[in-house]
């Protein structure tokens, strides 16, 4: 058998926490950039869009995240798309993301009062100035809580991804204390790693939420 | 300005009056529900109008429509001229650029500084500089007596300081005519005064202001025209001192009255 010694499991551990790390960003990215553009065209567009987005919201909602990256990943290969595990999570991740992000945000920005899109009307703003310069900017504040809190779940949501082969955090934990018979110590460091990782996540957005309201001029 | 000549189509450039805002039978409606049935109104350059009357009898929907906050169905509007056309966005900017609008609840953006909120949409729209648009807010806010509250965020003022940055706010657009829709409604007793004072004052210097108001006092004071508004049309039109002192409708007199209970 081979012996574990601590510095082996953590140095395996944060190995693996690249994978984490690389699956975050890229939900992170891709969710925020799919999330934001769907928003822009719902608020845009009105309602027809705004029930195809619902639909799209419910559908990767109503699922769980585990079956989207066996149909990204196995799916896709059957219907003769061939992708590779990266691809896949990166897809199935964006996806998963942007529908929940989306409604996060729409959600923040129907919390600011009406009248604030009637001053900037009567202003003579145009709609995208409205959005810029009045609604987003209150919205934003709005959504640095939510967002930030299903940013975390998104962290941990990424273990999911070793379905499709991904060593990432838990993963690699499971593999280590099944080797080391040590899955109290193995599991304990995994669960720091993650806290390591989503702890300052949710600082940093405490600090952006208590940055006193706007810009001295 | 009191007694208004009925508008004919005989308007000659030797008459200078011409109306700012025309409003030909519209008609509005929300749904099966209809809150504006026919409403004819000239307003001329400088004209201060109060709007009166019962909630819900169409006197807030009037103005809103004004500057397209409201769409109408039926009938024409026009600012200086110019139609209102809700379907072109080139044609709504142009107009509210015409047309600004005070409303009850201020409305500040809560997220930037009394002098960004005047600033904003004279550098957005009018494409001034940082510097001229912030010139143009201080003199502005020396007007509405806040020359010192430049840097200060909304929450930190008062309503009626709020309501009058949003004076402020407005003007900086330098439109031809103000909508005021209850503007002193949302504030305390005691702050209603500081408000009508400047508003008093834009009627003084010419400025066309048709308001929509419960302060009976001030409409008697600083309106030309008073307009009774009753179930979406306009029931009694005229000279505050005809209005208030003889009405001729048994709705207005009956309004009237409701105000002194």
């Amino acid at each position: 058998m081979v012996e574990f010694t601590l510095w082996d499991i953590l140095r395996n551990l944060a190995l693996a926490l690249r994978w984490t790390v690389a699956l975050s960003l890229i939900a992170f990215i891709g969710g925020g950039l799919v999330g934001g553009a769907l928003l822009c065209l719902r608020l845009a567009l009105g309602r027809k869009t705004g029930r195809l987005i619902a639909t799209y919201v419910g559908l990767f909602q109503g699922t769980p995240l585990l079956m989207q990256l066996f149909l990204a990943y196995f799916g896709l290969a059957l219907l003769g798309i061939e992708v590779s595990a990266w691809t896949a999570a990166a897809l199935a991740l964006t996806l998963y993301t942007s529908a929940y992000l989306v409604e996060i945000w729409r959600g923040c920005v129907e919390a600011v009062p009406r009248g604030q899109w009637e001053a900037a009307r009567s202003l003579a703003m145009s709609f995208g100035e409205q959005l810029r310069h009045v609604i987003l900017p209150q919205a934003m504040r709005l959504a640095i809580a939510p967002t930030v809190g299903f940013l975390v779940q998104v962290i941990k949501g990424t273990a999911l991804a070793s379905v499709i082969g991904f060593v990432e955090l838990t993963k690699a934990g499971g593999m280590i204390a099944n080797a080391s018979f040590q899955p109290f110590l193995v599991f304990g460091c995994v669960a720091l790693f993650y806290f390591a990782l989503c702890f300052p996540v949710s600082l940093i957005a405490q600090h952006l939420e208590r940055k006193p309201h706007g810009r001295a001029a | 300005m009191a007694a208004l000549p009925d508008i004919t189509d005989s308007q000659t450039p030797a008459v200078p009056r011409v109306p700012i805002v025309r409003i030909t039978a519209l008609r509005k409606s929300y749904g099966d529900n209809e809150v504006l049935k026919g409403i004819d109104l000239d307003v001329m350059r400088g004209e201060v109008i109060a709007l009166i009357g019962k909630s819900g009898s169409g006197k807030s929907t009037l103005l809103r429509c004004i500057n397209g906050l409201e769409q109408f169905q039926d009938g024409s509007l026009t600012v200086a001229g110019k139609p209102l056309l809700h379907e072109s966005a080139m044609a709504m900017r142009a107009l509210r650029q015409q047309v600004g609008m005070i409303f009850q609840s201020f409305n500040l953006f809560p997220h930037l500084s009394v002098g960004r909120n005047v600033m904003l949409a004279p550098t957005l729209v009018k494409q001034r500089t940082a510097k001229e648009a912030a010139e143009q807010a201080r003199v502005l806010l020396a007007r509405v007596g806040l020359a010192e509250k430049f840097d200060a965020m909304p929450d930190q003022l008062s309503g009626g300081q709020q309501q009058r940055v949003a004076i402020a706010r407005a003007l900086a657009m330098e439109p031809q005519v103000l909508l005021c829709d209850e503007i002193t409604s949302a504030l305390d007793p005691e702050l209603v005064g500081e408000v009508l004072r400047v508003v008093e004052s834009l009627a003084d210097e010419g400025m066309t202001l048709l308001m929509v108001t419960h302060e009976m006092n001030f409409a008697r004071k600083v309106a030309d025209r008073v307009i009774f508004m009753h179930q979406g049309r306009v029931h009694e039109m005229g000279a505050p001192a005809e209005i208030f002192g003889s009405p001729r409708t048994a709705e207005l007199r009956q309004f009237l009255k409701s105000l002194d209970d």
